[in-house]
C-alpha cells in the first residue's frame, strides 16, 4: 500500500475508471492495459473512460482483513463486470445480506485507505446497489 | 497463428529430441512451526537427505534450481540461491551454479521444471531440485501480506482483497452454478487430514469433522478458517538424473513422463471463467499429450489444495471429475485412500502444511514415495502413474507433472 | 455583469443515529432535546467516507446535472471544517474526480459553517471579473462533537456542490447580490490537533448567530431594496431547528418560507454544506420566477446573504441528478458503537 507514486500514477484510474481500449479488436480494459491480449503488437489502445455501472458476477464478505484494511472489517468484495465489457475486483459498500449475483452496482467515491495517522489517503472507486 | 512456423516442436507433440529424466533421491524436513530452525538449517537437511537418499556425492551435482517464493518478505533474505548453495556446502568449492526460482506458490514446481529441463537437454546430468520456506519468523498478519503478493497487488490487493477472499469468490460462483455446498467443501479437508495423519512429516496429524470445519471462524466467506491451508515451515528436495544411468544410483528410480506449465492472467477478475483454472487445464493437457496418457491412466494425484475449493477445482481441471461435479466427487469418497483416484496421500496443503516454496517439491517426493511402494499406511496400492498440480497465486501459473514407475 | 448557478448537487450519507440513541448513552432527556432542538435524527458518514469524498459525491452530482465540460471549471474551491489533511487540498482531490485539471486554479477554505458560501462568493468573483469561465464551489463536512457535549446531537454529514457561471443561457438561478458582515467573535473554534471543537454555549447564540445573520440579511434587502414579502423562500443556516425559526421571524420572514429549505430536523447540522443544502433543498422544488433569499452563518464570525432568483433553466436540469429528498430517505439506522466506530471516535492500534 505504502508508495506515494506508485498510488498517484493510477490516479485517473481509480478515480474516474479511466481504462483503455485497443481500436484494433474493440476490446475495451480496466485496469488499463498498454498491450491488446488479442492484437498484442499490432492492436492500437487508446484512453477509455468507463461509465461505472455493471453487475456482480461473485463476492465474499472478508472477515479476516487484508493490510492496511482492518479497521473495515468485515467488508464485502467482488468481481463486477462493467457494462462495457472488463471485469474488476471491488469492495461493495451496503448491507451484506443483500448482496448477491447478478445484482447490478454503480460506482461511488470512496476512501480505499490510508498509511496510518500521518501517512496518505487513498481515496478510489468503490460500488454500491445500483438502486442506493 | 496461421503463417507462422514453429522454429522447433513442442516436446508434448511427440517429437522428442530430450533424454528421458528419472528422481534417484527425495527428501522433505519434517514441516510445521519450526521454531528452532532457519532457512538454511531446514534446506540442507533436506537437500543433503536427497544426496544421500540418491548416494551421489557432492562433486557429481552440476546444477542446483530452489523454489522459494518471498525470502524478502519473510526473512528478508534475496538471492536465496546463492545462499542455500553455499550453505550446502557446493559454492565455496565445487562452484555448483545455483538459480532460484519463484513462481508464488508453484515455486517449487517450477524448481522442478527448470531442472528436469536442465537434464533431458542434456545441458547438465546430476541436478538437485529443492524448495523451501521459512514463514514463521514474522507474524502472521505480514506473512498473510507477503503472500497476498502472489495476486495482482496494484488491483485487488490495493482493493482489500486477501487469498482467501480471491478463493472465497471461486467458491461462491462455484456454489451458485454447480450446487457445490460447504460440506462438500469440508470434506475435502477432512480427507486430507485423514491423510495426514498417517504421514510422518505433516505438519498436522489431527482428525477432524465437518462440523468442526462449518462451525470454525469464517474468514471469508464461505471459507471457514479450516478450509484454508496454514503457515509453515519446511522444505523438500530431490536429485534427478539421465534414466539412462538412474540404475548407478537406486533400484528404484522414478521417471518424469511430463513436465508441463501453463500461464493465465494474474488477477482472477480477468480470467476466462472464474471457476475453472485455464492454466491448469492447458498445463493438463499438455502433460498428458506429453506422457500419452489420460486421467484414467493416474493412480494418484498431490493437487494444489490451498482452500478447500482449489482441490474441487483441481480434479475437475485435471479431468477426475466432471465440471461442477467435484464436490460430489469428493464427498463420495473417490478421491480417498482406496477410493477411484486417491488425491493428496501426503495430506496436502492443509494438513500437511504449505512452505509456500517448497510445496511443489514435496509434492512429487510424495508421488515418488507412492510409485516406490515406501508410503507405508498411506500407500496406494499398484500405482504406476503420479500427477503433481502445483498452482501459482490464483491460478496465474500452473505447473503439471507426470511420474511413473517404468520407463 | 449576470451571475449565477449554473448547477448544484448535494450528498447525504445513508446512516442515521436518533437523538434517542446519542441521549440513553449520557442519561439526557431525549424528549427535551428533541424539543428544544428541532432536530430527531442526523446522519453519519460511512467508514470509508470523509469530508472529500462527500464532496467528490456532490460535485458529480452538480456536473451529472447540467452536463458541462469540465475543461470549462476554472476554479474548485471547497469549504469545510473537516479537511482531510490539515495541509494538502482536498480541492485537488474533487477536482481530479471531476476531470477538471490541470488548466484550473484551486484551493482550500475554511469559516467554519459558512467556508461554503465563502467559496460561492470567491468563485462568483472570478467569475464575474471574466478570470474564468466557470467555477465550483463546495461545502462539505463529517463534523465532529465531542462525545457528552451538546453539539454532539447535531454534528452531521454532508456536502453540496454549486457550479457559478455567467451565460445567461446557462443559468438555473440568477445571484442578484450578496452581502456579508464580519467580525472576530470567538463564539466556536478548535485548534489545530484537537478532535473536538469548543464553544461558547449561550454565546454562540446572540453574539454570534443572531449579530451576523440579523446584520448580514439586513444589510442585503437594504442593498437592493427588497423586503422579506418579495421573497418566497428563506435558507438560513441551520445548526438545529430553531435558530433558522427566530432568525426569520426577527427579520420578518414567514414559517412558509423557510420550510422547505429546513432539512436540519432530518439531518442534523452538516456545517460547511448546511446553508447550501437548504438552497438545494429549495432549487428541488422552486419555479421559474422563484426568489429565495439565503443567509448563512460561520462561527468566527460571519454572515453571508444571497438574493436568489429561480429561471426556467431549473425545470430542465433539476430531474438528471438526485433530490436532496431523494437523497434523505431510505436512512440505515445505527447505534452509537457503531457510529462511535465510523465517526473515528474508537481509537484503533
Amino acid at each position: 500500500m505504502s508508495s506515494v507514486p506508485r498510488f498517484w500514477r493510477n490516479l485517473g484510474s481509480r478515480y474516474n475508471l479511466e481504462g483503455t481500449r485497443c481500436n484494433e479488436c474493440g476490446e475495451s480494459y480496466y485496469p488499463p492495459r498498454n498491450v491488446c491480449v488479442n492484437c498484442r503488437r499490432v492492436g492500437q489502445i487508446k484512453p477509455y473512460k468507463f461509465k461505472g455501472t455493471g453487475e456482480i458476477i461473485s463476492y465474499t464478505l472478508i472477515h479476516t482483513a487484508a493490510e492496511g484494511f482492518e479497521g473495515q472489517a468485515p467488508y464485502t468484495l467482488a468481481i463486477i463486470q462493467l457494462d462495457e465489457g472488463p471485469r474488476l475486483t471491488s469492495q461493495v459498500v451496503g448491507t451484506p445480506e443483500k448482496i448477491h449475483i447478478g445484482m447490478r452496482v454503480r460506482s461511488v467515491f470512496r476512501k480505499l485507505g490510508e498509511d496510518g495517522e500521518r501517512g496518505m489517503i487513498y481515496y478510489g472507486t468503490k460500488f454500491v446497489p445500483e438502486n442506493a | 497463428m496461421p503463417g507462422i512456423k514453429a522454429r522447433f516442436a513442442w516436446p508434448e507433440n511427440g517429437v522428442s529430441r530430450m533424454r528421458d529424466v528419472a528422481i534417484i533421491g527425495v527428501k522433505n524436513t519434517k514441516f510445521g512451526e519450526l521454531w528452532e530452525r532457519s532457512l538454511r538449517d531446514i534446506v540442507v537437511e533436506a537437500g543433503i537427505g536427497a544426496i544421500e537418499d540418491a548416494d551421489v556425492s557432492g562433486k557429481e551435482i552440476n546444477a542446483l534450481y530452489v523454489g522459494n517464493m518471498s525470502g524478502g518478505r519473510f526473512i528478508d533474505q534475496e538471492h536465496i540461491g546463492a545462499l542455500i548453495a553455499d550453505y550446502s556446502g557446493l559454492s565455496k568449492n565445487l562452484h555448483v551454479p545455483a538459480t532460484r526460482v519463484e513462481a508464488a506458490c508453484a515455486s517449487g514446481g517450477l524448481a522442478l521444471r527448470q531442472a528436469i529441463m536442465a537434464v533431458a537437454s542434456g545441458y547438465s546430468d546430476i541436478v538437485v531440485a529443492a524448495g523451501a520456506e521459512k514463514m514463521t519468523d514474522v507474524g502472521s498478519e505480514e506473512a498473510s501480506s507477503a503472500l497476498a503478493a502472489a495476486a495482482d497487488r496494484e488491483w485487488e490487493g490495493m482493493a482489500g482483497a486477501t487469498f482467501p477472499g480471491l478463493y472465497a469468490m471461486i467458491a461462491r460462483l462455484h456454489m451458485h452454478r454447480y450446487g457445490t455446498t460447504s460440506e462438500q467443501l469440508a470434506e475435502v479437508a477432512v480427507k486430507n487430514h485423514r491423510n495426514g495423519r498417517l504421514n510422518p512429516i505433516a505438519q498436522y496429524k489431527n482428525l477432524i469433522t465437518v462440523d468442526q470445519v462449518l462451525n470454525s471462524i469464517m474468514v471469508a466467506d464461505p471459507l471457514h478458517i479450516f478450509d484454508c491451508s496454514p503457515i509453515t515451515d519446511g522444505a523438500s528436495a530431490l536429485v534427478l538424473a539421465p534414466a539412462d544411468v538412474a540404475h548407478k544410483y537406486t533400484d528404484t528410480p522414478i521417471y518424469i513422463r511430463a513436465t508441463a506449465q501453463a500461464s493465465d492472467t494474474i488477477a482472477l477478475h480477468d480470467r476466462r471463467d472464474i471457476t475453472t483454472l485455464d492454466a491448469a487445464t492447458v498445463a493438463a493437457k499438455r502433460a498428458y499429450s506429453m506422457a500419452k496418457v489420460g486421467p484414467e491412466d493416474i493412480d494418484l494425484a498431490e493437487v494444489h489444495d490451498c482452500f478447500t475449493i482449489a482441490e474441487i477445482c483441481a480434479i475437475e481441471d485435471l479431468g477426475f471429475a466432471e465440471k461442477g461435479k467435484g464436490g460430489i466427487v469428493t464427498a463420495n469418497g473417490e478421491t480417498a485412500i482406496g477410493g477411484r483416484i486417491p488425491v493428496n496421500t501426503s495430506g496436502g496443503l492443509k494438513a500437511c502444511g504449505h512452505p509456500v516454496g517448497a510445496t511443489g517439491i514435496k509434492q512429487a517426493v510424495e508421488i515418488v514415495t507412492q510409485l516406490r511402494g515406501e508410503a507405508g499406511k498411506r500407500q496406494v496400492e499398484g500405482a504406476e502413474y503420479g500427477m503433481t498440480h502445483n498452482i501459482g497465486g490464483s491460478g496465474a501459473t500452473a505447473v503439471v507433472h507426470i511420474f511413473s514407475r517404468e520407463r | 455583469m449576470t451571475i449565477g448557478i449554473v448547477s448544484y448537487g448535494a450528498y447525504v450519507p445513508r446512516y442515521r443515529i436518533k437523538i434517542e440513541e446519542i441521549a440513553r448513552l449520557w442519561g439526557d432527556n431525549a424528549e427535551a432535546l428533541k424539543n428544544g432542538l428541532m432536530v430527531y435524527e442526523k446522519s453519519v458518514p460511512d467508514i470509508d467516507e470523509d469530508a472529500a469524498t462527500i464532496a467528490v459525491e456532490a460535485a458529480r452530482y452538480a456536473m451529472a446535472r447540467s452536463g458541462v465540460d469540465p475543461e470549462r471549471i476554472g476554479a474548485v474551491y471547497t469549504g469545510s471544517e473537516s479537511h482531510p489533511y490539515a495541509v494538502k487540498p482536498t480541492s485537488t482531490i474533487i477536482a481530479q474526480a471531476i476531470g477538471a485539471t490541470p488548466n484550473m486554479t484551486a484551493a482550500d477554505f475554511e469559516f467554519a459553517c459558512k467556508a461554503g458560501t465563502a467559496a460561492v462568493q470567491a468563485c462568483m468573483g472570478l467569475v464575474g471579473s471574466g478570470m474564468i469561465d466557470l467555477g465550483m464551489a463546495i461545502g462539505a463536512d463529517v463534523a465532529q462533537g465531542a462525545p457528552g457535549d451538546a453539539l454532539e446531537y447535531t454534528a452531521a454529514a454532508g456536502g453540496v456542490a454549486c457550479i457559478i457561471g455567467r451565460k445567461e443561457s446557462e443559468l438555473a438561478a440568477i445571484i442578484e447580490g450578496t452581502y456579508s458582515f464580519t467580525t472576530d467573535t470567538p463564539d466556536f473554534w478548535r485548534r489545530e490537533g484537537m478532535p473536538y471543537p469548543e464553544h461558547g454555549g449561550r454565546f454562540t447564540g446572540e453574539p454570534g448567530y443572531f449579530k451576523h445573520v440579523t446584520n448580514a440579511a439586513k444589510g442585503l434587502l437594504e442593498k437592493l431594496g427588497t423586503k422579506p414579502e418579495d421573497y418566497d423562500y428563506a435558507v438560513f443556516h441551520q445548526p438545529n431547528g430553531k435558530f433558522p425559526s427566530k432568525a426569520a421571524k426577527t427579520l420578518g420572514f414567514t414559517k412558509a418560507q423557510i420550510t422547505p429549505g429546513l432539512v436540519v430536523p432530518k439531518i442534523g447540522n452538516t456545517y460547511s454544506g448546511s446553508c447550501l443544502m437548504g438552497i438545494a433543498a429549495t432549487l428541488d422544488q422552486a419555479k421559474p420566477g422563484d426568489r429565495i433569499f439565503a443567509t448563512a452563518f460561520g462561527s468566527g464570525a460571519g454572515s453571508d446573504a444571497f438574493s436568489i432568483t429561480v429561471t426556467d433553466r431549473i425545470e430542465e436540469i433539476r430531474n438528471k441528478a438526485p433530490k436532496v429528498s431523494e437523497l434523505i430517505k431510505d436512512p440505515i439506522y445505527i447505534d452509537y458503537a457503531r457510529y462511535a466506530r465510523h465517526k473515528g471516535k474508537i481509537r484503533l492500534a
